[in-house]
């Protein structure tokens, strides 16, 4: 048994010697504590399907109990951006990659991300149709209210305004890039798609805790 | 007809059953329409007519017997139709109450007969046949929401059927109900929408229908109902704009039979009650006291038992005449032309109204209600209110007359051009209150014990809103929107709708105006007090932009804005606690914002911030977002430190080396922040000896040359304030600062600047060492140079630098030979009362060099000087008499001269009566040069100089005893001025003067007894007041004088003893 784990160990050391190498914002200790919590994670999920990675309710069960995400859309599009060769689970590789941004990703990086999760059909720009369809839970319907609709229909006209600056009436990456360069506030225009700075420090406290102390 | 009696009737309760139709305006006109149909149905369709119903319809009925005529067999009560079915049911039957009907021909006869009943017997019927349909044509046909297959069921029906007559008699009227159905439907729909929000119209004809039901008859149902103004304005409304804003339409008093008076104020959104509105302007009664109710008479309902009860009871018969004006097949169907006609005739009945309206208010105006006046400007101003618009889109949409759409541009124009003209307009407030403010820190530094600019910029001005919301451009409206999505959105609709506003012109009076109007502050200040940091900052970076107007910032404060601000300083985000330092310089404006951040722990916070490492040359990004903050930090405490206290709290909190450290930072942005609070500080003692012992000087010196003005002339006013003190005059000097300061003098098109610098170069030439500086560095050319064309605190400083340079001899002669002597006589004529005691103690100066007298006697500089011993300010009375002193003494022919000022001489003799020491030093001081003349002495002598001086001679201050004694003396050289004083009692306190410390006292003294001496009366005085032990060691002294008037003295008093001795001993 005891080899068994020692053996696992050195896996794992190998395993985060690779993926650090690859992976900006994490040292190797730090990509072993995350492999370490992935296969947790993992290893809690019915081992019939283990091997493949988290599955997408695993997945948002972490993203609602630990970074606090409701909309069910948007935790889905943060599913499909870690997953990245789409095979419905996210690998360790994928799962370390995705925190990299997700937890320390530079603006260029993040801009990037949120645009991936805006860009619902992922044709390279954010249409009317998906800006209304991420917008369409953000007021209160007023019961008095003729359209209601129309309230959401003219905050996407709001942001097509402010963002769309070859005036195509959608949103390419050019254009949702240089929105938010010139206004940060813009990043997550279209949902919360990132931890805020508490649940990081919380993760990160609770993630890079020394192994060895437990 | 079942869809819509399902759909758009308002029932009076939800379910099913017998329930009641309300008395509304929609259920009306649905009752009217259907009325029509009825009532035209066996005209125009006989065959469908005759169709026997399925089931009669039932219901109870107030008809009776003898309502009915020919055609019916009436026996007793009972009447039954001479129409009968196949199975030979008649079909009509009444048995009062109840009735039963059975085909459309019958229905229309009776709606004939019931008269004026028509429409209660018709509700009557819908009331108990919910469904109609079904009882007409069979259960098959039911009103089944959303699916409607009823006419293919018939379809199926007819090829089943071989009775195919009947059939198609079936499906022709079922066809003629469904399209009566969708009639009823869409013109349902048309009101809806219409009543979906409250339109003023519809308010109005709410009223007109509840008016209609007012008095005092026994079954009346309410007492009164009134508006609180008759004045309405064209969009229909009659609140004022500013409430019209909010939505609000009119304003309403109800008399009810069992209640208090009830206010209500109508609004889009609906009808509550308000804190009780008697005429408009109270504006705390606009305050909502009770739920929204849809319309008036649910409100009315729920508060009034009375009015509930008896409701109901009413008859729509209360309405007939209208009804009978409608009379007019398909009403709905009336062509688009047509009610894009009437809707301008409406219009311009309404300008009639308004007119009238307006013409009437005019005597009202007089009467005093000034604020309840609509000013004759908003007539102009297009004030549409949502509903409004509604009515236009509605009108536009549904393709009327381009014209409409067309004089809608045209309003809309000019109101943009307006809206150019009033932000035009509001610069130049802005920049003078900017002025007041620079001109308030100058004047203010004159006085150092007082807090520099505590004499406020904007102390709290009033509120301009009747004034500023008459002009309500589109973005008012576009900002409520944004507001309304603030409002009533999550996190991310939030912080678009945030984006959003700050694309709007921030600077711009308007959109403050608007954003405060439509309730946006509220909204901004309440996001400061979620957990959303981006709404957080979003919110704060509109706040930042908008608090530059003051009312705004007023606003800011009452709102408790400050108190939020000052929590999140402990945030972590730093982007935050920049934001909010940064509104909080822009809010604490005012003293009251000052007072809300220091109570409630801001300054603290404010001076944590201050702590970080500016003076690595490169920094990481971290520390480049520290520095962010410290900058905001000193911005914030900047704005703050213009109160006395905040400057105590700022220090107390341990500011003033974390400012000393920052005033190190290479960062210009950073520095004015920091310099700017520093020589705010300035003022207060315990700043200046700070600023010198923290080795700030240094800094402040090298921050001279930099190449930023306003940095410069910050840096300029503390050294300005600071060097009062001697010890930071020389430092200022041994950091080499004074050229720079000289250099600064070039920047004369920055009057602040100059300012500033003048006032540092006046201050710092109080050392003498710094005035040989000044002289090397040809400071004096420059500052005569600036005697003409600059505003008086740029005058006041460079009057105060001449003053003290010109206590050097050869600086005299710089200032006559660069023509300084002219504008520095021509400045004795102005009124500003700092400068006139720099200007006066200036042209003193120059006064002693005889060459100089000459030019400002031959300008009659003298007569200037004697003419401000008339100045109320006691400052320039004495700064004039010290200046007349080298004048007389310097100029030729200087008795004449004094002679030939008519009432010159009682002039300055009365001032002997003045409170003020250092005016009755200077007086004494003149007095002494004028009593060198001997006509002059005596006409003095005659205006009582000789008694009122007596009367000084108790005094204990040097500086007086020493001009009084010497004025003494030389006032003793005339008639028997000797004797007068030693009757006035002058001599004893004389005689204790030698016993100061003062070695200029003894002298005068000394010299003033030498000459009372004289006198033998006085003689015996002194010396029982002890003089000669006193005099007998003044004459030890190294000061000739003293030696000579001690020893003159004391041979007088031993002359008049030995005299004495030889008389008795003879």
């Amino acid at each position: 048994m005891s080899q068994m784990s020692a053996m696992n160990r050195k896996l794992i050391q190998n395993l985060a010697e690779t993926i650090s190498k690859q992976v900006k914002h994490f040292n190797k200790t730090e990509t072993m504590c995350l492999i370490r919590l992935f296969n947790g994670l993992v290893g809690e999920q019915t081992e019939r399907r283990a091997g493949n990675g988290l599955d997408r309710g695993k997945f948002r069960n972490i993203l609602h109990n630990t970074f606090g995400m409701t909309d069910d859309m948007i935790m889905d599009r943060v599913f499909r951006a870690f997953d990245k060769d789409n095979d419905s689970y996210v690998s360790v590789k994928e799962w370390i990659e995705g925190l990299s941004v997700f937890l320390r990703g530079t603006l260029d990086e993040k801009i990037k991300y949120c645009f991936n999760v805006y860009d619902l059909n992922g044709d390279g720009y954010i249409s009317r149709e998906e800006m209304f369809h991420m917008l369409k839970n953000s007021l209160i319907r007023q019961p008095t209210e003729e359209d209601p609709d129309e309230g959401i229909k003219d905050l996407v006209e709001i942001t097509l305004k402010k963002m769309d600056h070859d005036h195509d009436s959608r949103l390419s990456y050019a254009d949702f890039e240089k929105a938010v360069r010139e206004e940060n506030l813009l990043l997550e225009a279209f949902g919360t798609c990132l931890p805020d700075a508490k649940s990081i420090q919380a993760f990160e406290a609770d993630a890079f805790r020394d192994p060895f102390e437990h | 007809m079942g869809l819509a009696l399902v759909r758009a009737a308002q029932w009076t309760t939800a379910s099913s059953g017998t329930g009641k139709l309300e008395i509304t305006p929609m259920n009306e006109s649905l009752l009217r329409e259907i009325l029509c149909f009825v009532e035209q149905f066996s005209a125009r369709h006989p065959q469908e007519a005759r169709h026997v119903f399925k089931e009669p319809l039932q219901w109870k009925t107030s008809l009776e017997a003898s309502d009915f005529k020919t055609e019916y067999d009436i026996s007793g009560d009972t009447v039954q139709s001479q129409e009968k079915d196949k199975d030979g049911h008649p079909l009509l039957h009444l048995s009062p109450p109840d009735i039963s009907v059975s085909s459309f021909s019958q229905l229309s006869k009776l709606l004939q007969l019931a008269r004026g009943r028509k429409l209660k017997e018709l509700r009557a019927c819908l009331e108990e046949n919910r469904d109609p349909v079904v009882k007409i044509l069979g259960p098959s046909f039911a009103t089944v929401e959303g699916q409607d297959s009823s006419v293919l069921r018939l379809l199926e029906k007819v090829k089943e059927d071989d009775q195919g007559r009947e059939t198609e008699v079936k499906v022709k009227l079922l066809i003629l109900l469904q399209q009566l159905d969708t009639q009823l439907l869409s013109s349902s729909l048309k009101q809806l929408s219409q009543e979906v929000r409250l339109s003023p119209a519809a308010v109005k004809s709410d009223v007109e229908l509840l008016r209609s039901f007012c008095g005092t008859g026994e079954k009346r149902i309410l007492k009164s109902i009134q508006y609180t103004s008759d004045y309405e304005f064209n969009n229909g409304c009659r609140s004022p704009p500013w409430r019209q804003v909010h939505g609000e339409i009119c304003y309403l008093i109800v008399e009810t039979w069992d209640t208090e008076p009830l206010f209500i104020t109508c609004s889009t959104a609906g009808v509550f009650l308000n804190g009780g509105i008697k005429q408009e302007g109270e504006e705390n009664a606009y305050e909502r006291k009770s739920d929204i109710y849809k319309d008036l008479v649910t409100l009315l309902r729920s508060h009034s038992p009375h009015f509930a009860e008896n409701i109901n009871k009413q008859d729509f018969a209360v309405q007939e005449e209208p009804l009978s004006m409608l009379k007019i097949p398909h009403v709905e169907a009336v062509d688009v032309e047509e009610t894009g006609q009437t809707q301008r005739s409406y219009e311009q009945q309404r300008k009639n109204v308004h007119e009238k309206a307006r013409q009437q208010h005019v005597p009202n105006k007089l009467g005093g209600k000034k604020k309840l006046e609509p000013s004759p400007k908003w007539k102009n101003l297009g004030l549409a209110s949502p509903p409004d618009e509604a009515d236009e889109k509605k009108a536009r949409k549904s393709g009327t007359s381009e014209k409409a759409g067309e004089s809608l541009l045209k309003t809309q124009r000019p109101e943009s051009k307006k809206r150019v003209d009033v932000s035009g307009s509001s610069l130049p407030g802005r920049q003078s209150s900017h002025k007041t403010k620079t001109s308030g820190g100058v004047v203010g530094a004159d006085d150092f014990s007082e807090s520099s600019s505590e004499s406020e910029e904007d102390e709290e001005q009033p509120d301009r809103r009747a004034e500023s919301s008459t002009d309500l451009p589109s973005e008012y409206w576009q900002i409520q929107k944004l507001v309304k999505y603030l409002k009533g959105g999550n996190q991310t609709a939030t912080v678009i709708a945030l984006c959003s506003m700050r694309d709007f012109n921030l600077a711009q009076e308007t959109c403050h105006l608007a954003i405060r109007d439509v309730g946006g502050l509220e909204v901004l200040i309440n996001l400061l007090d979620t957990d959303e940091i981006k709404c957080k900052i979003g919110s704060l970076k509109i706040l930042k932009e908008i608090s530059h107007n003051s009312q705004i910032r007023k606003a800011i404060a009452d709102l408790g804005g400050l108190q939020t601000m000052v929590r999140i300083l402990d945030s972590s985000d730093k982007e935050l606690k920049c934001l909010a330092a940064e509104t909080i310089a822009n809010v604490a404006k005012f003293r009251r914002a000052r007072r809300t951040v220091r109570q409630h722990g801001g300054i603290k916070r404010l001076v944590e911030l201050l702590d970080c490492v500016p003076d690595s040359a490169s920094l990481t990004e971290e520390q480049q977002k520290d520095v962010e903050v410290a900058r905001c930090g000193a911005l914030a405490l900047w704005s703050c430190s213009k109160s006395t206290r905040n400057k105590e709290a700022v220090r107390r909190a341990g500011g003033i080396p974390l400012l000393a450290r920052l005033l190190k930072s290479p960062q210009k942005n950073m520095l004015i922040p920091v310099v700017g609070t520093l020589q705010e500080c300035a003022s207060e003692r315990s700043y200046r000896i700070a600023i010198q012992t923290e080795g700030m000087i240094e800094d402040l010196v090298k921050n001279l040359s930099c190449n930023n003005q306003e940095l410069q002339m910050h840096c300029a006013s503390a050294i300005f304030k600071c060097a009062e003190d001697k010890c930071t005059r020389d430092l200022v000097r041994q950091y080499e600062g004074l050229q720079p300061l000289v250099a600064l003098l070039s920047q004369s098109d920055n009057k602040q600047l100059l300012a500033a610098t003048t006032g540092a170069i006046w201050k710092c030439s109080l050392s003498m060492e710094n005035v040989a500086k000044f002289q090397e560095y040809k400071a004096l050319e420059t500052l005569v140079g600036l005697l003409t064309d600059q505003p008086e605190e740029v005058l006041v400083n460079v009057v105060g630098a001449l003053g003290e340079c010109a206590q050097r001899p050869e600086n005299r002669a710089t200032i006559r030979k660069c023509g300084g002597i002219q504008p520095l006589v021509n400045l004795l004529t102005g009124t500003n009362q700092a400068l006139l005691v720099n200007v006066t103690r200036a042209v003193g100066a120059c006064a002693t060099e005889p060459e100089n007298m000459a030019i400002i006697d031959r300008l009659d500089g003298v007569r200037l000087l004697w003419s401000l011993l008339k100045n109320p300010s006691p400052d320039v009375q004495a700064s004039a008499a010290w200046a007349i002193c080298p004048c007389i003494e310097n100029a030729k022919d200087a008795g004449e001269m004094v002679r030939s000022f008519v009432g010159g001489l009682e002039l300055i003799v009365n001032l002997l009566k003045s409170p003020n020491k250092e005016v009755l030093a200077s007086v004494c001081a003149a007095i002494a040069k004028i009593a060198k003349d001997e006509e002059n002495l005596a006409v003095i002598t005659d205006h009582g100089v000789v008694p009122m001086m007596a009367n000084l001679t108790n005094t204990t201050d040097d500086k007086l005893r020493q001009c009084l004694a010497e004025a003494i003396a030389r006032c003793c050289m005339w008639g028997s001025n000797r004797v007068a004083f030693g009757e006035a009692g002058a001599v004893a306190p004389l005689v204790r003067y030698l016993r100061s410390k003062e070695p200029s006292v003894h002298q005068a003294t000394a010299q003033a007894l030498f000459q009372l001496s004289k006198d033998p009366n006085n003689c015996i005085t002194m010396h029982e007041s002890g003089v000669v032990k006193l005099l007998l060691g003044m004459m030890g002294s190294t000061d000739e004088a003293l030696q000579e008037a001690a020893a003159g003295c004391v041979a007088n008093i031993r002359r008049l003893a030995l005299a004495n001795e030889k008389a008795r001993y003879g």
